[in-house]
């Protein structure tokens, strides 16, 4: 593959194009509601309708307005229908000729979409990720191809720092530092790992990035693996992301059949291979030394750091591991220039967020948006608000490592440093708004139970001390909790957020502590009165005093 | 004034009592120093108010025990765990291990399975308590003030305690003398 | 190799290049609470009991993996340490059925004399009582779940001292237990060579000889040190 065999299937893809394309939504969500047989009857609509030569039915991933699904937008009329059913499909193509659709529109101008900013989701719900000349069609590839052909390795770090991009796994940590430190790295070999085992319940940004756009994240993998001196990558998908992964090994079969993987890419003498490795499902496993172990086929535990991956890292080499939405960010930040992405964001946090928007709002499903963007913006605008008649109490970030951020805080921009002022985290993206009617004692209770399930047992404070705080809450939340109990679960929090070995324990007490901050009066209101003994549920109904 | 001190037994063997009588000589100091007012070694069938000092023995198995611990605690400045079964609710705390319904299944297993006549549960409403449905230890029902492990805590520890809180002095057990078992 | 000095509670020393704070702690007769450290096989940092404060950070460290490093000033017995490790051992001691009168190791477990040093004279969290069972089907050994802390020491011991593999850690969180082989009964895991090096290796009553009772189950804590370095010196290769 040269230069211009890249530009060449670029060209013939654009020259291709039809009059009138019919995107329509191929991924997980929308299948689930049957986007796979709205798509045959378009197809088969638009051939028995003879339009073949002007209307292509184009098969894309993620649209967002996943709550609305099955999502089909027609181009270059700019209509978006929605809940399409297999019966008034054939209707959208009637529409295309004079007639009238009988599915429902959507307002493709509405805020949930005009107050994006795609740069990880530019290429979602736009390409057909099983194509890879759709990709190609996108200026795919060709930010590698100019790493290859421009910049040193040292370079390519170089324009990481400057993009300011920080690591969209959860705890932000810059990416061009990570990437300067494996280079420096000294090993024989060295590897690049995806994660994306993306356990956070409630989250799917990643899922949706893999099944939309998978080609960008192997360009973006690449560029590091060129940057840092790796040649052999993995991406470790968790299993339930079945889609995912046959989507993945296309693309990763597709890329190597053009050599845009393999050996010599664009004719360098930089070679790199992907291979994917299928997680079981542990949230554990997320945790890069634990993901790093079950790669190597171990047990999934974290191990202490240091030593960090980046010295030591898969099979003792020095390793980068990123999340899926920072490799998604690569390709753009190589193709536009470090300068452009840094101008998007705030000061500390720059480019955009995708939030996986769910819960008690109107909207739900993909957003992304410039970071320091207020959460009134997301949950009120783009979400529009509780659904019928309810008032937004509270919106949960980071999922079971993060907190609940009241609606008085509802003007915090999100961005790494202000939601970690407010007792939460930026996580990997998970959004989930509650309305009045949620209790939040059963909230922590829920992500307790969550962190409780997925420990992974190696270190005591974590093992043992989710199981206490958990059956703490639970009494609480069941009215037999003392204020004796209340003061147990602060200090098991303060214990366990301390002396954990990994990030799950450290984080595990965060919802807890957030919740107890932002609405103690609900714990308060459920603590039973001061006895002179203690509460026991094994010495209950107690039994009649005597003297 | 001499200190009203009192003894009792829920969930036990008598083990630590054993213990306590195993203090010799040192119980004749203590006669001049205590007035023993409730103990399976004296002849009072109801426990008294205004105690200072007592030492429980045994974990919390029954409703009786569960009825004169709430009794005990309204009635008595200091309370000290004393012996495992009283801190940790020990060997009598194993049936909990078979979850809900241990109580009926070790009752079962005990007077039914395992008897070699008469196989029958003794059921005698006022006279044989109920069991609770889990056996606990006694700081888990009331609070307790002082903690004093061991199966049994030998004499001499018992000395330092009693000695202590005789001397209205807080108990300081350290070490080796904090041993379970 | 270099020297690095540091400070430990305010007492001056140095230690080589690579010791961890552990070692170096106790060099200078500073003992620290350990649990999942043993002698002779490598630490992974798991019972978190030797947290110390290091001048800087603001994480507490394991003293077991952390190296030494120069100008470190490290704390190891601060109040708020004190009060983690009681509440670390009060939650390990809830979590399965430790009854100390009735166990094989009862004087010689590492777990109790850690309760007793730090203070810990009663539990506040109510007990779990699990129903984990007893492996008697070894010809030699028997397995108490109950008494199991999640140590590692027996898994390392049977992987890297004696290689066997026997001996892994299934299930996660509450659930977690060690089983042997393909989490087949100890009696009909082929790979166990009977080397007993787990039961030397075992700080509680978990891991015991088959026939010893309350209190019988004494160990030679440097059995396994011994055996890893006459290995690695070859102390007994004569010729
Ligand atoms: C319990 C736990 C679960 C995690 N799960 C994930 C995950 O699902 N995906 C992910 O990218 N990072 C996850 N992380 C963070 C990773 O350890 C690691 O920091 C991240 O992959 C680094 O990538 P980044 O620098 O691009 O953010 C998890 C961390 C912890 C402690
Ligand atoms: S904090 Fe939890 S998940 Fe992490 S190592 Fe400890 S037990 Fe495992
Ligand atoms: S293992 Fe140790 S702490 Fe547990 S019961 Fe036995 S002696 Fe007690
Ligand atoms: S059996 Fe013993 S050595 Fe093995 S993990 Fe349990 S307590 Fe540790
Ligand atoms: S001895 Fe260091 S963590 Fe267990």
């Amino acid at each position: 593959m040269t230069r211009n065999d890249l530009l060449q299937i670029q060209e013939r893809e654009l020259a291709a194009r039809k009059k009138i394309t019919l995107r329509c939504c191929q991924a997980a969500g929308c299948l689930s509601s049957g986007a796979k047989q709205v798509k045959e009857q378009l197809e088969n609509a638009v051939a028995s309708a003879g339009l073949s030569d002007q209307v292509e039915v184009r098969g894309v991933g993620c649209m967002k307005l996943c709550c609305e699904g099955p999502l089909v937008q027609a181009d270059p009329r700019n209509t978006l229908y929605i809940r399409v059913t297999e019966a008034n499909a054939p209707s959208i193509i009637n529409a295309l000729q004079g007639g009238t659709a009988e599915a429902q529109q959507g307002d493709p101008e509405a805020a949930f979409f005009k107050k994006q900013l795609s740069i990880v989701l530019a290429n979602s719900g736009v390409v057909d990720p099983d194509r890879i000349e759709s990709y190609i069609a996108q200026d795919g590839y060709q930010a590698l191809l100019g790493v290859l052909r421009d910049l040193t390795p040292k370079d390519a770090v170089e324009v990481m720092v400057k993009s300011g991009l920080r690591g969209r796994g959860g705890a932000g940590f810059p990416t061009g530092l990570k990437w300067g430190t494996v280079a420096k790295s000294t090993g024989l070999k060295k590897y690049v790992i995806c994660n994306a085992d993306e356990g956070d319940p409630g989250a799917f940004m990643d899922r949706s990035v893999l099944e939309s756009d998978p080609h960008c994240i192997l360009e973006g993998m690449a560029i590091a693996a060129y940057a840092v001196g790796a040649d052999q990558g993995y991406i470790y998908v968790r299993a339930e992301y079945p889609l995912a992964i046959t989507r993945l090994q296309t693309a990763i079969k597709q890329a190597k059949q053009l050599g845009l993987l393999g050996a010599g890419i664009f004719e360098s003498p930089f070679h790199f291979n992907i291979e994917i490795r299928i997680g079981a499902g542990a949230f554990v496993c997320g945790e890069e030394t634990a993901l790093i172990a079950s790669v190597e086929g171990k047990r999934g535990t974290p191990r202490p750091r240091p030593p960090f991956p980046a010295e030591s890292g898969l099979f003792g080499c020095p390793t980068l591991i990123n999340n899926v939405e920072t490799f998604a960010n690569v390709p753009p930040i190589f193709r536009h220039g470090a300068e452009w992405f840094a101008r998007v964001g705030t000061e500390k946090s720059k480019g955009t967020k995708v939030f996986a928007l769910a819960g008690k709002v109107r909207n739900t499903g993909l957003v992304e948006v410039p970071m320091g963007t207020p959460l009134r913006v997301i949950a009120e605008e783009m979400g529009g608000g509780a659904p019928a008649g309810g008032r937004i109490k509270a919106v949960q970030t980071g999922g079971p490592s993060g907190g609940c951020i009241p609606a008085e805080h509802l003007d915090t921009p999100v961005d790494y440093e202000s939601l970690g002022q407010l007792g939460s985290i930026m996580g990997s993206g998970g959004m989930i708004v509650m309305d009045e009617t949620t209790r939040m004692v059963e909230v922590a209770r829920f992500f307790m139970e969550f962190c409780m399930d997925e420990s992974c047992g190696k270190c005591i404070p974590c093992r043992a001390g989710t199981v206490q705080m958990h059956h703490l809450l639970d009494k609480i939340a069941r009215q037999q909790g003392t204020r004796d109990d209340l003061t147990k679960l602060e200090e098991l929090c303060d214990l366990v957020k301390n002396t954990s070995l990994c990030g799950l324990g450290q984080t595990a007490p965060n919802p807890t502590l957030s919740t107890l901050r932002f609405f103690r009066h609900e714990y308060e209101a459920l603590l039973q009165p001061e006895t002179g003994w203690h509460r026991n549920e094994a010495t209950s109904p107690q039994p009649t005093a005597t003297g | 004034m001499k200190v009203r001190l009192a003894t009792v037994w829920l969930g036990g063997c008598s083990g630590c009592h054993m213990s306590f009588l195993d203090l010799d000589e040192f119980l004749l100091e203590l006669v001049d120093q205590v007035e023993l007012v409730y103990s399976p070694v004296v002849d009072v069938k109801e426990y008294p108010e205004n105690v200072d000092v007592c030492l429980i023995e045994g974990a919390v198995c029954n409703t009786d025990n569960l009825e004169i611990l709430h009794r005990i605690r309204r009635h008595t400045k200091v309370l000290v765990a004393f012996g495992d079964c009283a801190v940790t609710a020990n060997v009598p705390a194993i049936r909990n291990q078979l979850g809900l319904g241990n109580a009926e299944s070790v009752l079962q297993h005990a007077y039914i399975e395992h008897a070699q006549n008469n196989p029958r549960v003794p059921r005698a409403d006022g006279i044989v308590p109920p069991l609770l449905p889990r056996v606990l230890p006694v700081h888990q029902v009331v609070p307790v003030e002082y903690f004093l492990p061991g199966c049994p805590p030998p004499a001499g520890q018992i000395k330092t305690v009693v000695t202590q809180l005789l001397a209205g002095a807080a108990p300081q057990l350290a070490g080796a003398e904090l041993k379970f078992g | 190799m270099a020297a690095k000095t540091l400070t430990i509670d305010d007492k001056h020393l140095s230690a080589e290049e690579g010791a961890t704070l552990l070692q170096a702690a106790k060099e200078a007769g500073i003992t620290l609470p350990t649990l999942c450290h043993l002698e002779g096989i490598y630490d992974v940092g798991a019972c978190r009991l030797c947290l110390v404060e290091v001048k800087g950070l603001t994480k507490l460290v394991p003293a077991c993996t952390t190296r030494v490093a120069e100008g470190m000033e490290v704390l190891t017995n601060s109040e708020r340490l004190r009060k983690y490790r009681r509440m670390t051992l009060e939650l390990l001691f809830a979590e399965r059925n430790h009854i100390c009168a009735v166990c094989v190791a009862n004087g010689h477990c590492e777990l109790q004399t850690l309760a007793y040093s730090l203070g810990m004279d009663h539990v506040r969290y109510e007990y779990r009582t699990p129903r984990w069972g007893v492996d008697h089907t070894h010809r030699l050994f028997g397995m108490d779940h109950n008494r199991c802390v999640l140590c590692s020491r027996c898994v390392r011991a049977c992987w890297h001292v004696e290689g066997a593999g026997t001996k892994n850690v299934s299930g996660r969180g509450a659930r977690a237990h060690i089983i042997t082989d393909l989490n087949q009964p100890w009696g009909e895991a082929d790979s166990c060579t009977a080397c007993g090096k787990c039961v030397q290796a075992c700080p509680t009553g978990a891991l015991f000889h088959k026939g010893a009772t309350v209190g019988e189950m004494v160990r030679d804590r440097h059995r396994l040190e011994f055996l890893v370095t006459a290995r690695q010196k070859k102390e007994w290769i004569t010729d």
